[in-house]
């Protein structure tokens, strides 16, 4: 009833190829945009914003990378926290060494040199397949940590190795608050998955499909591997350069290496497991599952009284809960959250008359 | 008539719900604790000790009537969580204000560093944190209590000195620090070379990736080198593991000096034998002689209210660390109310108390922590106050004071921590407080 589709006829051949076909989706689209540009600044509070709302959005981002790059274009990859690495800590070169350099220009510099390094650590791709891939993206891991403790000048030879976030503004506006920074992760957060939707939807998103269902038959249809390989990996190192940039300047405010080891990745690969591989809006369901969940159980767990459980079983209790969470999501539905949201879609549209 | 009653019973009602629900005399304490995890050892010591003694100066009547209040959340020592932690938590509870923020861990230290400063909540990192923040001019809301970083190998260095008799005579000596390779193990790196041109030691940094547990190649370097020192700057599991493999390589365990993180029992006593002579530098020694842990012992823990889950840990060094900075933290709150009235007081008021801190030898008697606290005395400019250190020694089961508190050579090191402040208040556009303007 309320998501019908009668009476909505596309006159073009543009309006079938729309990304909301439905004239119910562009307006929630809409509202859930003006909500959370407009509303949640004045609803929200500090907490909401820099302990939930920002991570969330950021993993989300750092998600579509993975995404791009692992469900779209089929290369598995476990350097993500690498590549966002290297995003952070080229952002603070730029914005430390010149002077004057607006942040966002530098964002975009600091995801350009993650997409460089990113498509380094691809090159072996364009030879080995699977696992293989893996072990190969690891060592990305382990080198970028490397380098970046063992190199003072990425740090700025700070004694400790630990950089700090230079001041926030952008064209003038200083978004040092927790609102400000929210509204700063949401504007780049928002821009990147416009851009995400559309290159997955263009003709280099059909070639990484095709590359990722079988790379010999891509290549016997005419799809240059080495190039459409390289540019996912070259793309996904971007949106995961800005999501570490933005996980160091806007959420942390400071980061080391070590705050992107090896589990950053895994937790990075299990959104976009448990999101949905291949779905631009299981990134933010994952992101959500993954981010919010503990969050609830731990805030659910204050309201025990005091004393009922022992404080470090009760830790290790929630850690039990979200397992089990986790394995009841994925028997009920192996193709991720976004598939489900799908199948509820299917059955509004023929709520509440069924054939 | 029915309407009206309802009308009224229905404003009644929202009116409680809007008026702020009336502090009671309570000062709050948010605990970003860790019982689970790798550093479950420390974190469950530590905090165990925090809210014992909390406990303790409640059974006393509280600061002047405040009664003291706190609520846990689990950090898992993980840099996210903290922060989580530290906005759920920062608020207070029940009308109660938070009075400061004891995260006792770097990391999420440094992430809650900009925060603090704009809630105007004291962080506190007894014994560890940025070094820097020691110079309360650029860092008005970060406390790195008793010991930094670098006060702690100057310390060390000077206790060298007195063991070989005399500084003069560091001249040709060789010392070695192994160092956990993390940002909290290389914060002293170049501190050391500087120890190092003044007295004319010859010093070897040698770095041992985390989290340790392999150190064979490491120990094989400083067996060649024979080194007459061992600094070890470890944490955890590299503590033990860098005790057993001296014994394989043959160096002896009394020339090996553990740093603050490399004192406790957790990390001697898994060594077994191999950590017999082991001597190691502390600003809270172990034991259940001072007279303020018998008090806990009488009016918390014998009672059935203590925290530790393992009663035989009391007394230990990180639970004593724990009492140590609830003494600390208490201790500003009672001279903080002596300026602002005994009442509960804001974030802003605290800080005040911790920049005036002045524990005496009297005061310290006092309380019943003569010997377990070091006196200390901070200012806005001095954030650290003590800087002193006493030796121990292992004896195979327990823990053994050698020395009285030995100090460092802070007038040395307050020109490096200087100008390491400006730079970051450079970098952040920070203008530093004048600090001879604050009363």
């Amino acid at each position: 009833m309320l998501y019908r589709e009668a009476g909505q006829f596309s006159v073009r051949y543009a309006d079938d190829r729309r990304f909301f076909r439905l004239r119910q989706g562009r307006l929630g689209l809409a509202a859930l945009l003006t909500f959370a540009f407009l509303g949640v600044p004045l609803l929200g509070n500090d907490y909401w914003f820099s302990a939930i709302l920002i991570p969330f959005l950021v993993l989300s981002l750092a998600g579509l990378g993975l995404n791009l790059l692992t469900g779209y274009a089929g290369q598995l990859s476990l350097g993500s926290a690498a590549f966002m690495a290297v995003g952070a800590f080229a952002t603070y070169n730029f914005e430390l060494r010149l002077p004057g350099l607006p942040l966002l220009a530098s964002i975009v510099l600091g995801g350009l040199s993650a997409a460089l390094v990113a498509v380094l650590f691809g090159l072996p791709s364009l030879r080995i397949k699977g696992f293989y891939l893996i072990v190969s993206t690891l060592a990305a891991q382990f080198f970028v940590q490397w380098a970046l403790t063992r190199f003072g000048w990425f740090s700025n030879y700070n004694s400790s190795g630990v950089i700090t976030a230079p001041p926030l503004q952008v064209a003038g506006l200083d978004f040092s608050s927790p609102a400000g920074r929210y509204l700063l992760t949401l504007g780049v957060v928002s821009a990147l998955f416009w851009l995400g939707a559309n290159l997955a939807r263009s003709e280099l998103g059909r070639n990484w499909m095709a590359v990722r269902d079988m790379d010999t038959a891509a290549a016997v249809i005419g799809i240059p591997l080495l190039k459409t390989k390289l540019l996912a990996f070259a793309i996904s190192g971007f949106f995961l350069g800005v999501a570490g940039a933005l996980w160091a300047f806007t959420y942390l405010g400071t980061v080391e290496p070590h705050g992107f080891d090896l589990s950053r990745s895994f937790q990075i690969l299990f959104i976009i497991i448990i999101g949905g591989l291949g779905s631009i809006l299981g990134n933010f369901l994952g992101a959500a599952f993954i981010v919010l969940f503990p969050l609830l159980l731990s805030n659910l767990a204050t309201l025990l009284p005091a004393g009922f459980i022992d404080a470090g079983q009760l830790e290790n209790l929630q850690k039990m809960v979200f397992g089990v969470l986790i394995i009841l999501f994925l028997i009920k539905e192996p193709e991720g959250l976004a598939r489900l949201w799908q199948r509820f879609r299917e059955r509004a549209r023929l709520w509440p008359l069924r054939y | 008539m029915f309407k009206r009653t309802f009308a009224g019973v229905a404003l009644a009602l929202a009116a409680t719900a809007f008026i702020p629900v009336q502090a009671a005399n309570e000062q709050y304490f948010p605990l970003q604790s860790y019982r689970v995890g790798p550093y479950a050892a420390g974190g469950t010591g530590f905090f165990g000790g925090f809210i014992d003694y909390l406990k303790y100066v409640n059974a006393n009547g509280g600061v002047n009537g405040v009664k003291l209040t706190w609520s846990e959340c689990e950090t898992e020592y993980v840099v996210e969580k903290g922060v989580e932690c530290y906005e759920r938590l920062k608020k207070g509870l029940n009308g109660a204000p938070a009075a400061a923020t004891n995260p006792l861990s770097v990391g999420i230290a440094y992430a809650t560093l900009d925060r603090s400063t704009a809630d105007k909540l004291p962080l506190i990192t007894i014994n560890h944190g940025r070094t820097d923040s020691t110079d309360g001019s650029v860092f008005p809301y970060v406390f790195p209590l008793q010991l930094n970083p670098y006060s702690e190998v100057s310390a060390i260095v000077n206790w060298i000195g007195e063991q070989s008799g005399g500084a003069a005579q560091l001249k040709g000596k060789k010392i070695v620090t192994l160092y956990h390779g993390s940002p909290y193990g290389k914060e002293t790196n170049e501190v050391l070379q500087v120890l190092a041109d003044k007295y004319g030691f010859e010093l070897t940094l040698i770095e041992v990736p985390h989290p340790g547990n392999e150190q064979q190649s490491q120990w094989l370097n400083i067996r060649r080198l024979k080194p007459d020192w061992v600094i070890l700057r470890g944490w955890g599991v590299m503590n033990p593991v860098a005790l057993k493999t001296a014994q394989k390589v043959g160096f002896p365990a009394n020339r090996i000096i553990g740093n603050i993180w490399s004192n406790s029992e957790e990390d001697a006593a898994p060594a077994g034998a191999a950590a017999k002579g082991f001597i190691s530098i502390t600003t809270h020694p172990s034991g259940t002689g001072f007279p303020v842990l018998q008090g806990i012992k009488a009016q918390v823990v014998d009672k059935g209210e203590g925290d530790l889950a393992d009663p035989k840990r009391f007394g230990t060094v990180y639970y004593n660390l724990g009492v140590v900075n609830g003494i600390l933290n208490v201790e500003a709150l009672r001279i903080a109310q002596e300026k602002f009235g005994q009442q509960p007081l804001t974030g802003e008021q605290v800080r005040w108390g911790f920049e005036n801190l002045r524990l005496d030898d009297a005061r310290l008697e006092a309380l019943g922590a003569k010997g377990l606290v070091q006196p200390l005395q901070l200012s806005c400019a001095d954030h650290e106050g003590g800087g002193a250190v006493r030796f121990q020694h292992w004896d195979g089961e327990k823990w053994n004071l050698i020395s009285d508190w030995v100090q460092a050579d802070r007038a040395l090191l307050r020109p490096i921590i200087e100008a390491s402040a400006r730079k970051y208040a450079e970098e952040k556009g920070i203008t530093p407080r004048d600090c001879s303007k604050e009363g």
